[in-house]
């Protein structure tokens, strides 16, 4: 895999920042005035109990959900809605929490449809498919062996995904996002429901795309040791709202943090 | 034993990103191909005409619809009309345009077909599923209205059907009565042929990795980049073009001429059906599901007399009904990848046989 490329912003400057964002389905609230930043090459927790606004802040990111208020600056770019191709073409990258694979084709498959972005041969090479569009298949097939190669997932890339296993699947996920070579990479429990080798696996992974290919990623995750070791910084949302935001150890001894975990009465 | 890929050690991508990487896939193909060359020299014109003639053409059309509904899960009750848009561009481009070569007309029809698609296809970005059929619905009555209604479209003829005119393709006779069943038949092995093969490249690489993660999961399809809207309308167009393809030669290289009723909703189920049996999402399926749908009468017709049992064509029909009507229930409830999948797994069995796994 190649470090992405095509970003301006160096290591350590703010890559994206949602302001005053607020997003709510008829009467239900789920994100109140928000703002937070992502810094090119960190690893950022977004933390909360359930149904806090977390994925509901994913999908304002990539575009699914319109916010009512607030903007979105990406890359230097402000906006006051993102739109998924353009969050696409612009090198953001997702999982999903409920694995959205595409499950009728092979992990192999799904991890070069990561790549169509990258990929442009039009109808008319790809009904000889000898010549240029297999010229570039095959550049592309190399990436994507790549990937396979670093998530360990050899002996099932001509599997069809929907007939493997869960913790499985979720690597495949993982794998058809790095596909993309982001910038960022928004990651919605990665860890969930799994077990402790698999998390241990899944955090390896993580660690090593930030780390070697300088991607940077946001987190969400309920396994707060997970969070404690991984990530740089961390956002904690309840009820929609921002509680508190800074590195793991200040978050951890936050008392509105705590409280919110506990289900204090507010 | 005899059907594995050992000793097959495939030593770069491109080999292994080909569409049959096995070669005993591959000599079967060719050996296929060959013996449906071969069945011209049989000189049986049953054959080629009740049998072989339909069963491409359909298969054909099969494959457009597969590619619209199996690869990219846009159901379309729309497949009769589409024919019927090649079937009426050729016969209006062959009449205005007599000099040009029939074939190419043929061809160009499918263009025809093509854009009307797209047209059709355009409400798919909103709606999905039962709704985009029923939009598909609409297709299929206001196109039949228009070829029953616009009679310039089959030049004023008395009869209000197409009759096809005798064409000519290096001196020999390709089109009209006077056509033998062996041209006739080499031509439409040959479009077929060439045709599935692109069908095959086109779902092997980008273009069919799309439709098939807009089929599997629109909203994640759109975060690779894809944008939803041209990816249907391509696969509309696509698919559209192998119906007026084959609906031209329905019309040109079989029937010989043709009502508006050709290209009824009946035309559209009938081809639906066949991907539902044969297999969605599978070109080897389309085949598969117009053999069976197209031979079964045939072969209730013909065989049973054989062994000195009578049947009467109102049984024949009756018990296709039964049968199809039957098959389609299986096939929804226990293997919606229909016979294709079938015969995987019975290839799978193979290569590991004797071996249990
Ligand atoms: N499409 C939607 N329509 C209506 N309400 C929604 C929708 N999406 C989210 N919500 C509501 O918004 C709130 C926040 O949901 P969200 O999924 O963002 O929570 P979360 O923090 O991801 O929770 P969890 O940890 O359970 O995944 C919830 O009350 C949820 O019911
Ligand atoms: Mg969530």
């Amino acid at each position: 895999m190649r470090a992405p490329t095509g970003s301006h912003i160096a290591a350590g400057e703010v890559l994206l920042a949602v302001e005053n964002v607020s997003l709510s389905f008829g009467g239900v609230h789920a994100i109140r005035d928000v703002s937070f930043d992502i810094r090119k090459g960190e690893i950022r927790a977004i933390i909360g109990p359930n149904g806090a606004g977390k994925t509901s802040m994913l999908n304002v990111i990539n575009g699914f959900y319109t916010p009512q208020a607030g903007q979105i600056t990406f890359k230097g770019q402000t906006r006051s809605k993102m739109r998924p191709f353009e969050a696409a073409r612009g090198g953001i990258a997702r999982t999903f929490q409920n694995v959205a694979l595409f499950r009728g084709m092979t992990a192999l498959d799904n991890i070069m449809a990561g790549r169509t972005l990258r990929m442009h041969r039009g109808l008319f090479w790809q009904i000889f498919r000898y010549g240029p569009a297999m010229t570039e298949e095959v550049e592309h097939r190399l990436r994507a062996e790549e990937i396979i190669d670093f998530l360990h997932i050899q002996h099932i890339r001509k599997i069809q995904v929907g007939r493997l296993p869960y913790g499985l699947q979720k690597r495949v996920e993982l794998g058809r996002a790095l596909a993309m070579e982001p910038d960022l990479l928004l990651l919605d429990e990665p860890m969930a429901g799994m077990n402790l080798e698999e998390k241990e696996d899944m955090s390896r992974f993580v660690l090593d795309v930030n780390q070697h290919f300088g991607t940077t990623i946001a987190l969400i995750e309920h396994d707060m040791g997970v969070v404690m070791d991984l990530s740089d910084r961390v956002v904690v949302l309840d009820y929609g709202q921002k509680i508190a935001d800074g590195s793991p150890d200040e978050v951890k001894s936050n008392k509105t943090v705590i409280d919110a975990y506990l289900g204090v009465a507010h | 034993m005899f059907y594995r890929e050992a000793g097959q050690f495939k030593t770069d991508y491109a080999s292994d990103q080909a569409v049959f990487p096995i070669l005993q896939d591959r000599i079967g193909i060719v050996v296929i191909v060959l013996a449906a060359y071969s069945l011209v020299l049989a000189q049986n014109d049953f054959l080629l005409n009740a049998m072989m003639i339909p069963f491409l053409i359909f298969t054909l059309a099969a494959i457009g619809l597969n590619l619209l509904t199996g690869y990219t899960g846009l159901l379309s009750l729309g497949t009769g009309a589409f024919m019927g848009v090649g079937a009426y561009s050729c016969y209006k481009l062959t009449t205005i345009f007599p000099g040009v070569n029939i074939i190419i007309w043929i061809i160009v029809s499918g263009f025809f077909a093509a854009f009307i698609g797209v047209i059709f296809g355009l409400p798919s970005l909103r709606i999905k599923g039962f709704y985009l059929a029923v939009a598909t619905l609409a297709a299929q009555f206001f196109l039949e209205w228009c070829f029953i209604r616009i009679p310039w479209l089959y030049n004023y003829n008395v009869s209000a059907a197409i009759e096809v005119p005798q064409r000519e393709l290096f001196g020999v006779i390709v089109t009209g009565p006077r056509a033998t069943a062996e041209t006739r038949y080499l031509i439409v092995l040959t479009i077929v042929v060439v045709m599935t093969w692109m069908a095959s490249n086109i779902v092997h690489g980008r273009i069919g990795r799309m439709w098939m993660a807009v089929r599997d999961m629109d909203i994640a399809a759109e975060l690779m980049g894809i944008r939803l809207l041209p990816t249907k309308l391509l696969a509309f167009a696509v698919s559209s073009f192998y119906c007026g393809v084959a609906g031209a030669m329905l019309v040109f290289l079989w029937y010989g001429g043709a009502e508006s009723t050709v290209f009824s909703i009946n035309q559209s189920f009938f081809v639906l059906f066949m991907i539902i049996i044969g297999g969605l999402g599978s070109l080897l399926g389309s085949y598969l599901g117009a053999a069976l749908i197209f031979m079964l009468p045939i072969v209730l017709r013909f065989v049973p007399p054989k062994f000195g049992i009578p049947v009467h064509a109102a049984t024949v029909e009756h018990i296709t009904f039964m049968t199809v009507g039957a098959l389609i229930v299986f096939f929804l409830i226990v293997e919606p990848h229909g016979l294709a999948r079938l015969w995987q797994i019975a290839k799978q069995k193979l290569r590991v046989w004797p071996f249990p796994y």
